[in-house]
């Protein structure tokens, strides 16, 4: 693969038959796309490819496999069809791009719509540059210097206006900025259009409109329009998780009006984080998770210790994590978890000290697996250092017992079997070291296996060691990561050559490759070393991935 | 020795002090805790006269969004501590809502135990009167305690005093309905074997409790 003429040479190729690495056998996570959310609305593909043979919500399907539907049930149903629909109607379209427009330019690009009946259109000048001069006197946080040189915002709103979030500054100093906002999005919506992004100097306004709820975003990060619609769909799924779809929307039939940051009071936090996370975590870019690298004989006992301990019924799915990290994951025959929800449970674990306390049991909705209910979470740290949790997922409301049980016998196997001592070890080792790779010149990757959404990628090295270039390099991979998904012109390679370093990003079928090189770097060489870097990743898939799921 | 099993819940608004109060009983420590997701739960051994208690204690979250979850932990409790902050009205009068709720929902007998927490801060800074607090736990059958998780003040009486009301309701009112509440020998040989005892005594509880629901 890594020889031939130098036609080949040029262009990296991968057999499409033979399995990328990292493809396991059976599927742990469902497969996604960069920007599937987009594209998919907030019942997702794993929806989508589910309704066929499921016609109903996945809770209550769990609920009620052996039990007669309800008349009432159904009727909700019902209405969860209608409403997926208008939602399908309300969905932004994303098969174009974007041209953003140079960064002194104040004046917004203004494009056509190529797909569907709705036109993106972009307004200009007095109202966008306004938002940044408001002046009065309630409001002196947007007045400060910090404030406005944050360098992504993020607000919530409500259709009719009022403040629910806002990254940075209280929202109720804000009502002013936020009404200016909702008046741009109402007034594009009254001529059936909607707006979706303006630029402003180095600013970019991103807007998604959900119904009952409209999130913004002001950055001048290196993030692309679509990058910020995909936080911005992130933070939706959070209020989501939160509060369901179905409460969410109930609040606001009733309520037009409805002040949501009550209900939301004491979740601005997983906002806040989740925003981090997303700042600094490649895995909700890439639509993939990372797992925590074991010898795949610890892991599958690890995922024995569950399956033999936690099969009980109306148990959908088990969860062990680890600093962010994946270690392994047992699901309910036929049930898939999404990536993005995975990221939101995550984010849930990442951003509560609670759990470190006591056994918990909380209500969590995942939005992509059914957007209208909550499922139950049995959640438990396993050791004393509190790194290692465990979270168990169900639809009934009443098994928190049965399932702290069911905890107890799975530390006892572990326990038995050394496994937490070796989750301890894993932990403690920093992941790999790109060194450990032993190519020359390649500074760091990430790569994805597309079919189980997984990515892995080494510690972050020198030169990559100080905050400052973390960022950059991120900022690399934020560009190089637009660049191929491009809706307007999606590239399968690209090799760019920049002052401090040379980028090459890969996209096949299978995995996404990206890659950070030394800025002398040929073209020849760069190919010739991610040839030899897949064939690593094979040679250590076993470690880095989870190959097998397990099911209950 | 006999034992019970005694079902606690724990009630209160948003940062009374719900989880440092439960904290300080069952690990005699403060720290800042964060804000509790859902609900916590935990257990202690505690012996009162003849009796070896368990307390299985609910610490549920005081966040809006969790309102409506309530019911999931106080429907099988045996007794609910009323937390509010001494230093915050809105607090205490949220505890009527909380008396009225249980009432409308519960039907056995539960033991009610109502705590102003945070009773180390200064006075300037208290909002609800010590008397009259005094005067509506009286008027609605609860046990009444200032507490300072902070400052271990109040804690271990009140959990002590509700263990012993409750042991108190099992000899000497048959005729109270107590939920789930009953009382069990523990087998005579040793620590051990007690230990294995309590152990069982849950998981009959477990059986019984699935039995009410497919009856349902």
């Amino acid at each position: 693969m890594d020889g031939g003429g130098s036609d080949r040479s040029q262009t990296p190729s991968y057999d499409s038959d033979v399995p990328e690495p990292g493809a396991g056998g059976t599927v742990i996570l469902a497969p996604t796309d960069s920007y599937a959310d987009l594209t998919q609305g907030w019942q997702g593909s794993l929806h989508e490819i589910r309704r066929p043979r499921h016609s109903s919500g996945t809770i209550s399907e769990i609920t009620n496999r052996s039990k007669p539907e309800l008349a009432g049930e159904k009727q909700e149903r019902e209405k969860d069809g209608e409403l997926k629909d208008k939602l399908n109607e309300l969905q932004v379209t994303d098969d174009e791009d974007l041209s953003l427009t140079s960064s002194d330019e104040t004046t917004a690009s203004k494009e056509d719509e190529k797909e569907g009946g709705q036109t993106a259109a972009v307004s200009s000048g007095p109202s966008a540059s306004g938002l940044t001069v408001i002046e009065s006197d309630s409001e002196e946080n947007v007045q400060t210097e910090a404030w406005r040189s944050q360098r992504k915002h993020i607000f919530v709103l409500s259709e009719a206006g009022k403040p629910i979030y806002s990254r940075y500054g209280k929202e109720d100093k804000l009502v002013t900025i936020m009404g200016v906002m909702q008046a741009l999005v109402s007034f594009l919506q009254d001529g059936n259009d909607s707006l979706r992004c303006l630029v402003a100097g180095k600013h970019k306004f991103v807007f998604l409109n959900r119904e009952n709820l409209n999130l913004v975003a002001v950055a001048k990060t290196e993030d692309s329009y679509h990058q910020l619609l995909f936080q911005l769909t992130y933070v939706y799924n959070q209020i989501i998780s939160v509060l369901t779809y179905t409460q969410l929307n109930k609040i606001f039939k009733q309520r037009r009006n409805y002040d949501l940051r009550r209900l939301l009071t004491g979740s601005e936090k997983f906002i806040d984080n989740l925003l981090h996370l997303m700042d600094h975590e490649p895995s909700f870019l890439l639509g993939a998770v990372r797992c925590l690298p074991l010898p795949s004989s610890t892991r599958e006992n690890i995922a024995q210790s569950i399956v033999q301990n936690a099969n009980v019924k109306d148990l959908v799915f088990a969860i062990l994590l680890a600093n962010n990290q994946l270690i392994t994951l047992v699901r309910m025959k036929k049930y898939f978890l999404h990536p993005s929800d995975l990221h939101l449970i995550i984010n849930l674990v990442n951003a509560s000290e609670s759990f470190k306390a006591a056994e918990s049991w909380t209500p969590i909705c995942l939005p992509k697996f059914d957007a209208s209910g909550f499922l139950h979470a049995y959640v438990s740290y396993l050791d004393p250092g509190c790194q290692t949790c465990l979270l168990l997922l169900t639809v009934d409301r009443d098994m928190f017992f049965t399932l702290s049980e069911c905890r107890q016998k799975i530390v006892d196997r572990l326990n038995r079997y050394n496994c937490l001592t070796a989750i301890t070890e894993a932990l403690a080792r920093t992941s790999y070291s790109i060194s450990q790779v032993g190519i020359a010149d390649l500074r760091h990757f990430m790569y994805k296996s597309k079919s189980t959404a997984q990515y892995t990628s080494p510690e972050l090295d020198a030169p990559y060691t100080t905050k400052e270039e973390q960022e950059r390099l991120f900022g690399l991979y934020l560009y190089l990561h637009h660049r191929i998904h491009s809706s307007a012109r999606p590239l399968k390679i690209l090799f760019h050559v920049g002052a401090n370093e040379t980028l090459l990003g890969w996209m096949t079928s299978g995995f996404e490759l990206y890659t950070v090189f030394g800025p002398l770097v040929t073209k020849t060489q760069a190919i010739t070393s991610i040839n030899k870097l897949l064939k690593w990743i094979k040679r250590e898939e076993d470690r880095l991935f989870i190959l097998n799921a397990p099911t209950f | 020795m006999k034992q019970i099993e005694a079902k606690i819940v724990v009630l209160g608004s948003q940062g009374v002090g719900k989880t440092s109060v439960v904290t300080r009983y069952v690990t005699q420590t403060y720290k800042h805790v964060s804000p509790t997701i859902g609900a916590s739960f935990f257990t202690c051994k505690v012996t009162i006269g003849d009796y070896r208690v368990k307390m299985s204690v609910w610490d549920t979250a005081g966040q809006e969004r969790f309102r409506s979850m309530a019911p999931m932990y106080y429907r099988k409790a045996n007794a609910a501590m009323l937390v509010y902050d001494i230093s915050n009205k809105d607090s205490f009068d949220d505890i009527k809502m909380w008396v009225n709720e249980l009432k409308k929902n519960i039907d056995s007998y539960v033991v009610l135990c109502l705590l102003g927490n945070k009773c180390d801060l200064s006075e300037t800074e208290r909002e609800v009167k010590t008397d009259e607090a005094q005067e509506y736990a009286a008027s609605i059958d609860a046990l009444f305690y200032e507490t300072s998780a902070l400052s271990d003040i109040g804690i271990q009486d009140a959990f002590m005093k509700v263990g012993k009301k409750l042991i108190d309701l099992i000899e000497n009112r048959p005729d109270l309905h107590i939920e789930g509440l009953e009382q069990y020998n523990i087998r005579q040989n040793g620590e051990l074997a007690g230990n294995q005892a309590e152990g069982s005594v849950r998981l009959e509880n477990t059986t019984e409790e699935k039995k009410n629901c497919c009856g349902r």
